[in-house]
């Protein structure tokens, strides 16, 4: 190359501007300020509305879990059910049979369900389950644990547990009164503790070949990629997180059965609420998480005094899945990027321009 | 150079000879044989065992007949299609609102079920699921996913979650050496039978059946010698629709008509599938036959567990060890 | 002694004998031409050394150790990188980050990091593209690109398939330049398959002639493309190759 040729070249391309050195740095901004913004939330929503932020920092964990698994990672996983379930079991177990605080409770579950996903990841990727096998793989582990715990005695079979109110309030059994701020921030934490995590793995060493492991093995184990330990150290990180939703989601309604903790509807939560807001995306799970976590109860809202022409539906359940259902089949034909994923790239190619 | 096939991607296995399917069927009749010989010694009583067997093969025949359709678009389209439990449910609610409103016998309802499902599945393929938007694996599983979530629960919103259910007149019961059989059952049974050779006939001996065969095994060849693939594609996902629809007109007096009773038939559909080897119309009947029979055994083997357990260890046994199920050959 | 070297290494494709009985030789510092008619086994050769494909029998050593069957990021790290013939960028990443990727195994930080990705995205004359995606490129580029996110990853055994073909003639020069350059420069050791016979002679220290999976000649440049065999082989008759043997 001469330098003649390369200035012309120049001349007559424009490169585009250098992206940030540490994109990371203003993501974990954006992520600060939003905690910020949130904090007076629940001082400031009616009780029922900080029900549903509550809701929407679950589903926004069970996001921000299943997206860097199958988002990040590109290996689509049907069974989130299965690391959500073994949060919430494993520190409901260890709180009503050992009276071991929820925190311990939580933090034995992410290693339970870090575990877990390592030993099923490490089967599928031993005999290259790829595609629709892994993910009907995944979904079949999640559901032999539902059948499991259903008619094991040892966690109470398909009664589930209670978790034993205490006297008063304290943050050690993360317990508070019903309608506490408390538990919305505690929440927020977590959910903000996801993000944060998520980020920083996106931007690390490992998150980066874990990407290029999604966009093409063979070419990224032929630079260097160790590619095992890679999938492996993503299935754990992704169930750990995914762990602590269930842990919380377990203290805050205060029960927990085989249903509610593996059943498909958990993993399918986790799916749509990612894939609406953005797959592989660090912010699409929040937007998905907005969305879907206050449907049930724009829904509900809408049919308990349904507008003239939607009066036979009075009552009925049902319609805040059909809309995300709806949303769902829509944002996959529309915008396979998601919301946040497609409005990100208008913008960015507005900018190059 | 981009024609040509990608020479770096890793090696295919080579294929097995007809030798080896054979071959594979004894070993898979000799482990029958020895589970249902292990359940006698388990359970001491030969009746019970024997029961279990005769229930098991005729549900099994029921999943057979939904699992074609699933492994026919699959087989053909590479879709994973999970709205075909919902399709079914669709399928039941239908036949049991003829029935009400006509009281047509609940097998006839077939002639109007199979006829809307076919359309149904036009209708879904045209609509959703051709075109590039519908390109990759993942957007089929989501986009068939999330139509499922919505023909649940549009049923689920329109006719509540109460169990309807359809009885067959002049329902007997039968003895079959001993075990006790629904008549409704063994009906069922045959017509799954009946449908299964229908389907292979169909795929074998005409010109349509030929097609999809061809498109099938290579479908940019089957574009150069003329076949509008497209339309194979429509009508093979129309056909797999109307599997169901078939199904749920055998089905109807033998279950409770919930809007989300495809959930366990699909779960079920989707074992059958690839332990048959995933768009093998015949292995799936077998396989359907094998997981019915799985089902009885384990809750003859471990009591108290849910008869579903026993299904999935086998599944991700096939799935780990056989990916192309026990028929199948890697491709 | 040779930095790689292959023995007896054979691999078939169902009936196919991609591969049969391969010996081959490379010596630290040279640059080994492989030629042969399409379908002859070159790329296939390529992913057996580098782990993307296990032999059937025979051995693969690197630097005095055994790496037969290795798993392909292995045998990269120890220092044999390759390109693919049918390029294969992360499609999801800008060039500069294609190319950082590769250098990550042995450079930590995210400055040192840009400045190596960046010194080889100029090297190879992809500077403008640096932080467009890498699916923009068009062929040329992607070529190039092969090539960079290799030259990242610091090889001593450079494994390159065809990155020539498809450019124009006025755009090699400056590929076969930057070879030419590794070596004398890097003290890279090369092994290219390529299709055109003026770089492989130009370039060539010593030419392997593979047809139908085996190897059908060794020598320097002008020995081998006087062997009355490979002219049989290159003129696509059918070759008899051991009729004189
Ligand atoms: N993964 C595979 N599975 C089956 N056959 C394969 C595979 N890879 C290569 N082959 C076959 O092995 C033979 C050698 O292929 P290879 O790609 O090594 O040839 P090549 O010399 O690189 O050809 P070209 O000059 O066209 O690149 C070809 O017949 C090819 O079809
Ligand atoms: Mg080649």
């Amino acid at each position: 190359m001469t330098d003649t040729a390369v200035e012309s070249r120049r001349e007559a391309r424009s490169a585009g501007p250098a992206p940030p050195l540490r994109p990371q740095n203003r993501q974990f901004a954006v992520l600060a300020v939003l905690v910020l913004l949130a904090i007076p939330l629940p001082l400031i929503l009616p009780s029922a509305q900080g029900a549903v932020a509550v809701r929407i920092l679950i589903f926004l964990i069970m996001a921000v879990g299943w997206n860097i698994m199958s988002g990040f990672g590109g290996m689509f996983s049907f069974g989130h059910a299965a690391y959500f379930g073994l949060g919430a079991y494993t520190s409901a177990y260890l709180l009503v049979e050992h009276g071991v605080s929820p925190w311990v409770g939580m933090a034995a579950g992410m290693v339970v369900a870090a575990a877990v996903a390592m030993v099923i990841g490490y089967f599928s990727f031993r005999y290259d389950l790829k595609g629709a096998y892994f993910a009907l793989a995944t979904f079949a582990f999640a559901e032999m644990l539902r059948l499991v715990t259903t008619s094991s005695d040892a966690v109470n079979g398909a009664v589930g547990y209670q978790v034993p109110l205490i006297q008063g309030s304290s943050v050690w059994q993360m317990q508070f009164p019903a309608g506490s701020p408390a538990y919305f921030w505690i929440a927020l934490v977590l959910a903000g503790g996801a993000v944060a995590l998520s980020i920083l793995f996106r931007h690390s060493p490992a998150g980066r070949y874990v990407v290029a492991i999604r966009d093409d093995e063979l070419a990224a184990a032929s630079v260097g990629a160790p590619v095992m330990r890679h999938k492996l150290l993503t299935v754990a990180l992704s169930g750990a997180i995914t762990a602590v939703a269930g842990a919380f989601y377990t203290q805050y309604y205060l029960f927990i059965d085989p249903q509610l903790a593996f059943g498909s509807s958990v993993s399918i939560e986790a799916i749509v609420t990612a894939v609406i807001g953005g797959i592989g995306t660090i912010w699409g799970p929040v937007v998905g998480a907005v969305i879907v976590g206050s449907l049930a109860d724009v829904t509900a809202t809408l049919l308990a005094t349904p507008p003239e022409f939607l009066s036979f539906l009075q009552g009925r359940s049902g319609l805040d899945v059909i809309l995300y259902a709806v949303m769902l089949i829509l944002i996959v034909r529309l915008m396979p990027k998601g919301i946040f994923g497609t409005l990100a790239d208008k913008f960015s190619e507005r900018r190059r321009r | 150079m981009t024609a040509t096939i990608d020479t770096d991607a890793p090696e295919t296995r080579a294929p097995s000879a007809t030798l080896a399917v054979l071959k594979r069927a004894g070993v898979v009749g000799a482990l029958v044989a020895a589970a249902i010989a292990v359940a006698l010694i388990q359970s001491g009583s030969g009746i019970v065992v024997w029961q279990s067997v005769v229930t098991g093969l005729l549900t099994g025949g029921l999943y057979g007949l939904i699992a074609m359709g699933l492994t026919l678009i699959f087989g053909v389209l590479d879709i994973v299609n999970f709205a075909h439990g919902a399709l079914l449910a669709v399928a039941m609610f239908l036949s049991f609102g003829v029935v009400q409103a006509t009281g047509l016998h609940p097998y006839l309802t077939m002639l109007v079920t199979v006829p809307a499902l076919f359309l149904v599945g036009v209708l879904v393929h045209r609509g959703l699921l051709s075109g590039s938007g519908g390109a990759t694996l993942e957007n089929q599983l989501l986009i068939t996913l999330g139509l499922s979530l919505l023909l649940e629960n549009g049923l689920l919103l329109f006719f509540g979650a109460e169990p309807k259910n359809v009885g067959l007149p002049g329902e007997t019961h039968l003895d079959v050496f001993g075990a006790v059989v629904a008549g409704s059952r063994l009906y069922a049974f045959a017509g799954a039978v009946a449908l299964g050779l229908v389907l292979y006939w169909m795929l074998q001996h005409t010109r349509l059946g030929t097609a999809i065969r061809a498109v099938a095994s290579n479908g940019p060849g089957a574009e150069l010698v003329g076949i509008n693939v497209r339309r194979i594609h429509t009508l093979t996902f129309a056909i797999g629709a109307a599997c169901a629809g078939a199904a749920a007109a055998l089905a109807v007096p033998l279950l409770s008509v919930t809007p989300t009773l495809g959930e366990q038939f699909n779960i079920t559909a989707f074992v059958v599938v690839v332990l048959g080897g995933m768009g093998n119309v015949v292995g799936a009947l077998v396989g359907g036959l094998l997981i019915g029979l799985v089902e009885q055994l384990t809750t003859i083997y471990l009591d108290g567990q849910s008869s579903l357990l026993g299904v999935f260890v086998v599944f991700v046994l096939v799935l780990f060890l056989r990916p192309q199920g026990l028929f199948g050959r890697r491709t | 002694m040779s930095l790689l070297e292959l023995s007896g290494v054979d691999k078939k494709f169902r009936g196919l004998h991609a591969l049969s009985d391969v010996e081959m030789s490379v010596s630290e510092g040279e640059i080994v031409g492989v030629i042969g008619p399409n379908g002859a086994g070159k790329t296939t050769l390529f992913n057996v050394i580098c782990g993307a494909l296990k032999p059937d029998s025979g051995s693969v050593r690197f630097a005095g150790t055994d790496v037969t069957g290795r798993k392909p990021e292995t045998i990269a790290r120890r220092g044999m990188v390759r390109t693919f013939q049918l390029m294969r960028p992360f499609a999801s990443m800008t060039v500069a980050e294609n190319v950082s990727l590769a250098a990550q195994h042995h450079t930590r930080g995210a400055e040192r990091l840009r400045d190596r990705a960046m010194e080889v995205v100029e090297r190879v004359g992809l500077e403008e593209w640096a932080h467009r995606p890498a699916t923009e490129l068009p062929t040329a580029g992607l070529k190039r690109l092969e090539l960079a996110r290799a030259l990242a990853a610091r090889p001593r055994v450079l494994l390159l398939d065809e990155v020539l073909a498809g450019l124009l003639p006025a755009e090699r020069e400056p590929v076969l330049d930057l070879l030419a350059e590794l070596r004398e420069q890097d003290g890279t050791t090369l092994v290219f398959i390529e299709h055109i016979m003026a770089a492989v002679m130009r370039l060539s220290d010593r030419v392997l002639v593979l047809d139908q999976g085996a190897v059908l000649a060794t020598g320097t440049p002008d020995e081998v493309t006087a062997d009355p065999r490979v002219i049989d082989a290159y003129l696509g008759e059918e070759p008899t190759p051991h009729a004189d043997a």
